[in-house]
């Protein structure tokens, strides 16, 4: 009987994993990886030894090689982890600085001049003008229920209208009942639920925030974007007052000689409804590519609270009208800016953010 | 929709050209989105006959052509090969004009003249087709000499591109639009022309019709249609129905169209011989039961979808065998589909539930023109008067067209168009403008709604084609719109409103402004970074925490609510150090996201249909991060930057405490809580970002520190309303005020900030505690460290004598000593 090549095996791995064991630095194991597991190491040796075994034998002794070399390279993936583990804790435990101890009035401070956002200023420029208005500003959730983003203001589940808005679905509870809300509107809601709650109407309020539509991104449209409603609910509240706070917002925020009008359209949320647009901002009504030759841009929706709405959130009909309008903040921008592609806005180039102050 | 400007002057009169109309669509809601022109400026074009044909020498790529084109001959040089001796093509002779605007001159070319220029039908804004010369003989039979509109019957037209808005199912159609321009411009609209039954027999004699879920089906009709040829469409019909974007098919499927796209009703023709005992019923599928479309795929019925309280409701048309012949109102099977062999025709025209169209056309991902149109409500009663104008269309073709009596008639459930009552003030109280109610009533009667009353006020009932009013106060509303719409809202007048109740921001509002003003003048540029992640990003920071994840992402990149700023930032700042701008500190202010089972504070809110039900929503936290990566910068700047933050805000109280457990993408042993001294509440942290994940977002750069400091809005919000709230001035003293340094051995375990803290309060002189020098050595104690404050005392009532400062100085040495801390 010839001697198996393998009948070491057992002792020559101990030895091989006694030999990872005994490795203290990252470096040292890298260096002698190849002796260990490379074309160089015993392994290797004994894997070309296979080939003077008898053919019926080669099978079995190459398996039981293969378990072996896999303990080993096992071993060697702990190891460099545990190695690695140690060398983060300690360079940690170098860097180890108690925050406590820092002298602020001694420690070096590079100077640099910040900017604003574009979309902060333009939010925020957008709501000093409406305060100045009278309005106050308030906030809403950016996760919505299908309530508030759709039923309550009066787009049933299933109505086509649903199309109007290419909705994100949120992974929770029964399939497309949680949303991210594709509007402001919610807020809306929100806020005539509270009002009737605590018996305080009227409201005169602006709603700025994030929304999101699952839309392609492109030069004209992100997924995600950022828009301010407007909602007035008080006594003898007309159309006539729609018209006229638009017609002041877009002289107030545009400047002189950027007109706004209204045109029918629709929303299931508001009714009259209306679409509103402003001069252009390019060619100032002259009639451009921008605008199609028209003279004019659509900025936004709006239009009188709907019925339905009203009945949805408990407010009183007869005794309560209002209006509500919507657009950009981020549409704003562009034109004010003349902004070619709206991508700009999410790329963060600090060479684009430095221009605003 | 298309809608070519003839087809609606086949319904009302109008002189004006496309371009005056323009503006009055937009006004009314029709919003013209492009004017497509054809077969204009075509006047100077004339059809010549090809004479000969000859080579030109040296020329490979053009050959001179002889034309006659009624003046004898005329030479032209001319680059296509697709013609031959005896056809008939056009031909702009020299000073004619294209529709392009190119004048064609006289032109010498290899030293031949060429007298003119022979047309592709590219060249003339017929077609698309460039690959050769428009041959007039395949379409026409061309006399030469005539005028090329002439030989062609084209007539110029304009096509109006026009966005009708979902409340308009009307509008769907040229009759539609052409009576808001009826209406508004006060003209006449003309009827179109439709056929009667022919025939005696009875339609019952050779079809049955039935309706098995009324509720779905509110009318079907079927007409019996005989001795039918199918063939190509008489050129009107077809060359009508290309303009308005369709293709034209044959004769019967045009009629189909045709009437689809003038009336807003779909019919759906059937070849009878393929319809079991010429039969057909309307009904509910069942579940298990499938139909192969016209478009060739196979559709599983009656299966509940995604859709908010979608059941899974399907409406199907059977024939005699309860065999499927079609999705009702969205898209047939091929099996009845008409064929050049059909000769018996069965014509449905019906109306379906809109909102089971709406839900089975979602759920099949299959939209058609007839849902379209269904799916927003059909004319109920207009069903028999399109089957009438199908049926006179169709008799252009097949003179001898046989239609039976008394077509099959099913009613089922249709809405009763509302009735609205609009009281004398009701107008003025929706739009603030007196439109009186006599021009109301006339804008109303044009529409086509049936008007009753008179000085007092008006009731008015909608015409069944317009199923979007509603009644009540609703549909007050949906008139009111309707009056406003026809008479301008150009014309309305404009109020700005004021109210006594003050405008104004809330405190959370100020304090987010506060912020941001204070972190750009610390020099921070604030950002927008993506509120949607992906798996990867979100284990970087939380592996295994359940994450708030949208079910139908555009990419998976973008799946997951993020639930920390500090990823974006740390990849934005990336992004600029790649550009060469990274020398920056980036901050934004916005919102990161809790699964509701990760967070003891899930937002409850109504949900469900109807909102009757409570459910548990991701809890939104408003943060304020900011990435320092500026060249100098690390945990020391960020402390630096929150202590100018912090005293800005007037947050005296927060002390910047060491901690061990840190939030994830932090450096865990440079970190520190931001603690209200009074709350116990934990405002935020501040430290560096920690170097792994900075080399995993931004690989390029080892070792490269940067400064982190993250804020709790929701907390910042109420200690600092608190701290402001009970705040009122300090006068400083008039008196010299005294400083002493005290070096105190203080244990590591006590911060230096608590310690300040403890100082301060401890005798009622000390004005200020400022942290001045820390010192470790060899020659302390293990696990101490010396911290030297300056301390500044005061009186308002006197100068402090030595004695006083001496004994607060005292004081003061004895509350360090409650805290472990010795004099040095």
């Amino acid at each position: 009987m010839t001697s198996s090549p393998l009948e070491n095996l057992a002792a020559q791995k101990a030895e091989l994993l006694g030999l990872i064991d005994s490795f203290s630095t990252l470096d040292a194991l890298r260096e002698a990886e190849p002796g260990i597991t490379g074309k160089r190491s015993i392994l290797s040796a004994l894997q070309k030894s296979l080939g003077s075994l008898p053919p019926d034998e080669r099978a079995p002794a190459g398996a039981l090689l293969q378990e072996a070399r896999r303990e080993v390279e096992a071993a060697l993936e702990r190891k460099r982890e545990d190695l690695s583990r140690s060398a983060r804790v300690a360079s940690l435990e170098t860097d180890r600085m108690d925050l406590g101890d820092v002298v602020v009035a001694a420690t070096r401070v590079p100077l640099s001049a910040g900017h604003p956002g574009l979309i902060t200023s333009t939010q925020r420029e957008l709501e000093d003008v409406f305060v100045g208005m009278g309005f106050t500003v308030a906030d809403g959730p950016e996760v919505e229920s299908d309530w508030y983003n759709f039923e309550a203001l009066n787009i049933p589940p299933a109505h086509p209208a649903r199309g109007l808005w290419d909705t994100f679905y949120v992974d929770l509870g029964d399939p497309e009942t949680v949303v991210l809300r594709t509007h402001t509107s919610p807020t809306q809601i929100h806020l005539m639920e509270e009002a009737v709650a605590a018996d305080s109407l009227p409201i005169h309020s602006v709603m700025p925030g994030r929304c999101f539509r699952r839309d392609t991104p492109d030069s004209s449209h992100l997924a995600t974007f950022h828009q301010i409603e407007g909602l007035v609910v008080d006594r003898g509240i007309t159309f006539a007052d729609l018209a006229g706070v638009i017609e002041t917002f877009t002289r107030a925020y545009f400047g002189a000689g950027i007109e706004s009008r209204l045109r029918p359209g629709f929303f299931p949320f508001t009714e009259p409804s209306a679409e509103f647009e402003i001069t252009c901002t390019i060619c100032r009504g002259e009639g451009c590519r921008t605008c199609s030759l028209t003279g004019w841009l659509e900025l936004g929706g709006s239009g009188m609270l709907d019925p339905a709405v009203l009945a949805a959130v408990g407010i009183d009909g007869d005794e309560w009208s209002g209006f509500a309008f919507g657009f950009g903040i981020d549409r704003c921008a562009q034109m004010r800016h003349q902004i070619g592609d709206m991508r700009a806005l999410i790329d963060n180039d600090v060479r684009f953010l430095r221009q605003f102050s | 929709m298309k809608i070519p400007l003839s087809w609606l002057r086949e319904f009302v009169d109008l002189p004006e050209t496309a371009d005056e109309l323009r503006p009055t669509l937009d006004d009314l809601g029709l919003v013209v989105e492009g004017i497509e022109r054809v077969g204009e400026g075509l006047d100077d074009v004339i059809v010549a006959r090809i004479d000969e044909i000859r080579d030109i020498e040296g020329a490979d790529r053009v050959r001179l052509v002889v034309v006659d084109a009624g003046d004898g001959p005329l030479e032209i040089v001319c680059g296509a090969t697709n013609f031959a001796l005896g056809d008939h093509v056009p031909l702009a002779p020299v000073g004619a004009m294209l529709p392009d605007g190119f004048v064609i001159t006289q032109r010498t070319m290899r030293g031949v003249t060429s007298n003119g220029m022979l047309c592709s039908g590219r060249e003339l804004g017929l077609s698309d087709d460039h690959r050769g010369l428009l041959v007039l003989d395949a379409l026409t039979t061309p006399r030469v000499g005539e005028g090329l509109r002439e030989a062609l019957g084209i007539e110029p037209d304009a096509i109006f591109d026009i966005s009708v808005e979902g409340n308009r199912p009307d509008a769907w159609s040229v009759e539609g639009v052409a009576r808001d321009l009826a209406t508004r411009l006060g003209r006449a609209l003309r009827e179109p022309t439709i056929a009667a039954p022919n025939v005696a027999t009875t339609s019952e004699s050779f079809a049955q019709a039935g309706i098995d879920a009324p509720e779905l089906c509110g009318r079907l009709t079927v007409s019996v249609l005989r001795r039918v040829t199918v063939a190509p469409s008489p050129a009107w019909i077809a060359r009508r129905l290309e303009s308005a974007g369709m293709r034209s098919i044959s004769n019967v499927v045009d009629a189909s169209n045709f009437v689809m796209l003038e009336l807003g009703q779909p019919t759906h023709p059937y070849d009878a011989a393929f319809v079991a005992g010429q039969t057909i019923r309307v009904r509910r599928a069942r579940s298990g039961e499938s139909l192969q479309t016209l478009d060739g795929v196979t559709r599983e019925l009656a299966k509940a979808g995604r859709g908010l309280g979608d059941t899974g409701e399907d409406c199907v048309i059977v024939d005699g065998d309860d065999q499927l012949l079609g999705l009702a109102g969205i898209m047939g099977g091929a099996s009845s589909e008409i064929s050049d062999s059909t000769v018996d025709v069965l014509v449905e025209a019906a109306y379906f539930d809109p909102m089971t169209i709406a839900r089975s056309s979602k759920r099949h991902g299959l939209r058609s023109e007839a849902s379209n149109r269904f799916e927003r409500g059909v004319d109920p009663q207009g069903a028999l008067r399109a089957v009438a104008r199908f049926v006179e269309l169709l008799r252009e073709s097949i003179p001898d067209l046989e239609w039976y009596a008394a077509p099959l008639d099913v009613w089922g459930q249709v809405p009763v168009p509302s009735m609205v009552e609009l009281r004398d003030g009701d107008i003025e109280r929706a739009l603030g403008a007196a439109i009186s109610l006599e021009e109301s009533a006339t804008i109303l009667r044009g529409l086509g709604f049936v008007v009753a009353g008179g000085d007092e006020g008006l009731v008015v009932t909608a015409p069944s084609s317009r199923p979007d009013v509603r009644s009540g106060a609703a549909g007050r509303a949906d008139v009111i719109e309707e009056i406003a719409r026809l008479h301008s809202y150009l014309r309305l007048p404009r109020h700005t409103p004021t109210w006594p109740e003050p405008g104004g921001l809330n405190d959370r509002q100020r304090l987010r402004r506060v912020i941001q003003d204070v972190v750009v003048d610390l020099g921070a540029n604030v950002v927008w970074t993506p509120s949607l992640g992906s798996d990867s990003d979100f284990d970087l920071l939380h592996p295994g925490v359940p994450r708030v994840r949208i079910t139908n992402p555009l990419v998976s990149d973008e799946s997951v609510l993020r639930a920390s700023m500090l990823v974006g930032l740390v990849r934005a700042w990336g992004k600029n150090v790649e550009r060469g701008v990274g020398n920056v500190v980036l901050a934004e202010l916005g919102t990161v996201f809790a699964h509701p089972d990760a967070t003891e504070h899930p937002r409850h809110t109504r949900g469900g249909v109807g909102g009757t039900t409570t459910l548990r929503l991701p809890q939104e936290n408003e943060r304020l991060t900011l990435v320092l990566g500026r060249a100098a910068d690390d945990a020391a700047s960020a402390v630096a930057l929150w202590a100018a933050l912090g005293e800005r805000l007037g947050l005296a109280e927060v002390v910047v405490r060491s901690c061990d457990d840190g939030p994830a993408g932090f450096h865990p042993s440079r970190v520190a809580a931001l603690v209200d001294h009074a709350t116990s509440a934990t405002l935020g942290y501040v430290g560096e970002v920690d170097p792994q994940l900075v080399v995993t977002l931004v690989p390029s750069l080892i070792n490269r520190r940067l400064g982190a400091v993250d804020l709790d809005l929701d907390v910042l919000a109420d200690v600092s309303l608190a701290t402001r709230r009970s705040q009122f001035v300090t006068m400083p003293s008039r008196y010299p005020s005294a400083v002493v340094d005290l070096a105190l051995v203080t244990p590591d375990e006590v911060h230096a900030q608590d310690l300040a803290h403890a100082l301060r309060a401890a005798s009622e002189l000390v004005e200020e505690v400022t942290l001045f020098d820390v010192y470790r050595g060899a020659n302390l104690a293990p696990g101490t460290r010396s911290l030297a404050y300056s301390v500044r005392f005061s009186s308002n009532e006197r100068t402090l004598s030595d004695e006083e400062v001496s004994g607060a100085r005292e004081v003061l040495i004895e509350r360090a000593r409650t805290l472990g801390a010795t004099l040095r």
